[in-house]
């Protein structure tokens, strides 16, 4: 293989100094490897916005001419490793061009390894990874996903053992050797050398066979010629109580605000704040929460006046979108039930979610 | 004196026109009264907002019934226009220099929305230095965005290509926005006789606008102007074109029904030509330039010199097919272009290198030799006139076909060594 590309797919803004030195630090390694390469960086609304998907790629060639046709592409040609630094995004990516939620292994090569930074075991991954029509390799790297900010680097050596373990994971697309000799010119380069090592050696790769994983309902956007589009830039409005379809905001989230209806003073305030309109009216007062929707900016938990009323719990508990009010309205108990649980399970609601 | 061809008055009677004398932003006004115009957005700037003070005594007259909005600068001005627009109201806008360029925005997407909105630019200098006079600079700033373009040249002209100017924009096959432009106060503040029609003509010759399902109206759920990428936006473009290239056709029938209506109108909807017919060379400008123009070519023509004058009218869409057939036998053509285009071709102005390029495919090409004349409402003289003829003779009796543009009234030496870095430059012009 002569050309080869590395996806990362970060949390835009949380991760964008992460996915930045990876993809640099792999191009920078590869030179000692006698190779050539740049990285593309797709945004999508810019500044990427908090959690929004994003992904920044290093193509790695044999030569220049390799290079420079995958340098002018959205979407390289030869995907070998999609690196997936937060484990949720494993549920599908919305992002730079509003095609509707992606698998996160779309573009994918046969044979190619989607790196995740999980606790979970594969299995417990591949209840959100659509299956493919080929082969592929699922490497899970132990860790939680690690954030920072845009002006902050998040020194926590995540960086480091993604490119390790990319190493591992390619057979050598660059050589892990090149990636420790890279780093040694730094500072800090026998822990960066300590790095490199432990995601050499701690990644795990499952192979998964073509049609293992989650049902694939992703359906390609249609792409009208110029004389089939509407003119003057018009499109259908998105129906009354209705949502877009194509427009799911959900996988920006990295946490999801859970209600405790009991407590509710139905004061309006969450329905009123919401940016993206998802809090739905029930006869009873409540708000009901259309999850596919939610971006989990966290306003309405901010802005509740009830301790502990609406709070934000991690994505990582929750495996669908599904609203829950009629569950609370059927059997209180059980809704309740299914509220501890999910805290539980995450460690409690995030304190302060979404205040800078 | 003739021009290419003059169209007979019609049998039937002549609709009923009255006759006065007014200023071509008061006839301008006077159009978007018989037009029963819905919004007026100005936002005060010389020397375009003398429409804006025709059109307030009309309606405080109670003589036209329209949302009259002073916006708090052009970029609000320019989208509310824009706005008024989208759910239907036929709706003016107007600016001049900077004030045109501070909302230019705002006039892109206008555009880019197939927004019929028709605009009054009172042309004028850009700043610095703050000059009133004209330049045709800032109309020309919007050229390749999906404005039509059009440059009047007396008030008649510009009361009647207010009406033109609806009439095509809101044609279902255009839906592109207009701009009118009007030289800076040899046309904006100068009295013409001017013949008004009744309403009733107007009101057959452009009908009431129509949006259709573009309407932006509480039953008509859609969305506008949605942020898209890169698998869209060439489609998008690609309509505007189709747009642009489809407003010759509405323009050329327009003009016809026009005549039909009111029992005048131009000859050509594209270009005037002056004493064409056996010119061995041309002088072309846009504007007032016009006026001076034509008096320099009877003068000449009475010297016994093939001189025709062309006015260039539309410059959105560009009448590149009107210029080759009327530029197919001359020896020489000199092209007063009123704005500048620093570091262009020639280091010439916009309307040359328009014209150079559309020239280009044909198989006998006339010597060009450009000019810059009349900036910043500098006057342009018919002896200037006159001067460039001159010039435009020498330099095709050479054969130049690379003449380097010339500065017409400007102080000073054509060409000086310590100013002029590149002697290669300035060679080919030097007389």
């Amino acid at each position: 293989m002569s050309v080869g590309a590395v996806d990362i797919t970060y949390r835009g803004i949380f991760q964008k100094n992460l996915a930045g030195v990876i993809t640099k630090e792999l191009v920078k390694a590869s030179r000692r490897d006698e190779k050539v390469g740049g990285t593309v960086q797709r945004y999508g609304d810019s500044p990427e916005r908090n959690g929004i998907p994003a992904k920044q790629f290093s193509v790695i060639a044999d030569d220049m001419d390799e290079l420079r046709v995958e340098m002018t592409k959205y979407e390289p040609e030869n995907v070998v490793v999609v690196c997936v630094m937060d484990d949720t995004m494993c549920k599908g990516i919305e992002s730079w061009a509003w095609y509707g939620v992606r698998p996160i292994n779309l573009n994918l090569a046969p044979g190619g390894t989607l790196l995740v930074i999980s606790r979970q075991s594969p299995d417990e991954l591949l209840r959100w990874i659509p299956r493919r029509d080929h082969d592929w390799n699922l490497a899970i790297l132990p860790g939680e996903p690690s954030f920072g900010g845009l002006w902050v680097y998040n020194d926590d050596g995540t960086d480091y053992r993604t490119m390790g373990a990319v190493s591992r994971v390619t057979g050598g697309l660059v050589a892990l050797e090149s990636l420790i000799a890279q780093a040694a010119g730094g500072a800090d380069g026998e822990l960066r050398a300590s790095q490199l090592r432990d995601g050499y050696d701690s990644v795990t790769v499952h192979p998964v066979a073509a049609g293992v994983g989650a049902e694939d309902t992703y359906v390609p956007v249609e792409m009208p010629d110029w004389t089939q589009m509407r003119e003057g830039l018009v499109i259908p409005a998105v129906e009354r109580g209705k949502t877009n379809k194509l427009f799911m905001k959900y996988p920006t989230r990295t946490a999801r605000p859970l209600v405790n209806f009991d407590t509710c003073v139905k004061c309006q305030i969450c329905y009123t704040v919401c940016p993206d309109e998802c809090f739905i009216p029930t006869p009873e007062g409540h708000y009901d929460i259309a999850y596919q929707s939610c971006c989990g900016c966290g306003i309405c938990a901010q802005s509740c006046p009830v301790g502990g009323c609406i709070e934000m719990v991690s994505e990582s508990v929750f495996d669908d979108n599904n609203q829950l009010y009629s569950l609370y309205e059927s059997d209180k108990t059980a809704y309740e039930e299914l509220r501890e649980e999910k805290l539980e399970k995450a460690g409690g609601p995030i304190p302060h979610y979404g205040i800078y | 004196m003739t021009t290419t061809e003059q169209t007979p008055a019609p049998a039937s009677a002549t609709p009923a026109e009255r006759e006065e004398i007014m200023t071509g932003c008061d006839a301008v006004a006077q159009a978007l009264q018989l037009l029963d115009v819905d919004v007026l957005a100005g936002y005060p700037i010389r020397p375009y907002d003398s429409v804006m003070t025709a059109v307030s005594k009309m309606i405080a007259n109670g003589q036209m019934d329209a949302e009259f909005i002073v916006a708090e600068s052009e970029h609000s001005q320019f989208e509310i226009g824009k706005h008024a627009s989208l759910v239907g109201a036929r709706s003016f806008i107007g600016s001049a220099g900077v004030g045109w360029m501070y909302g230019m925005e705002a006039l892109v997407v206008t555009a880019s929305l197939r927004l019929p909105v028709v605009a009054l630019v009172g042309n004028r200098a850009l700043d610095d230095p703050g000059a009133f006079g004209v330049e045709h600079n800032d109309a020309l700033m919007v050229r390749d965005t999906g404005w039509l373009l059009y440059w009047t040249e007396t008030a008649q002209e510009a009361l009647d290509m207010t009406l033109m100017a609806y009439r095509v924009a809101e044609d279902k096959r255009v839906m592109l926005p207009c701009a009118l432009s009007m030289d800076g106060a040899f046309l904006t503040h100068s009295q013409h006789i001017v013949r008004v029609p009744d309403a009733e003509p107007v009101g057959r010759f452009v009908p009431p606008y129509e949006l259709g399902d573009r309407q932006f109206h509480p039953d008509n759920p859609i969305s506008i102007a949605p942020q898209f990428n890169e698998d869209w936006v060439m489609e998008a473009r690609r309509q505007s074109d189709a747009a642009m290239r489809r407003a010759r056709d509405v323009i050329a029938e327009a003009t016809a029904d026009f005549h039909r209506v009111f029992g005048r109108g131009p000859d050509d909807p594209f270009v005037e030509s002056y004493r064409m017919e056996d010119a061995e060379y041309a002088l072309i400008g846009m504007g007032t330039v016009g006026m001076v123009g034509k008096v320099a070519v009877d003068r000449m023509r009475e010297q016994g010199k093939k001189v025709g004058f062309i006015r260039v009218k539309w410059f959105r869409p560009f009448p590149r097919p009107e210029l080759r057939a009327l530029l197919r036998n001359v020896k020489g053509v000199g092209i007063v272009d009123r704005d500048y285009s620093f570091g262009s071709n020639s280091q010439a102005g916009v309307m040359y290198t328009e014209i150079a390029a559309a020239l280009y495919p044909e198989p006998r090409r006339p010597v060009i030799v450009p000019f810059i004349a009349g900036l910043g409402g500098r006057e342009v003289s018919a002896e200037n006139m006159a001067e460039m003829q001159e010039i435009t003779e020498e330099v095709t009796a050479r054969g130049e076909q690379d003449a380097s543009c010339q500065w017409i009234g400007v102080r000073g030496p054509d060409t000086d060594p310590r100013y002029d870095a590149n002697p290669q430059i300035t060679e080919g012009g030097a007389r």
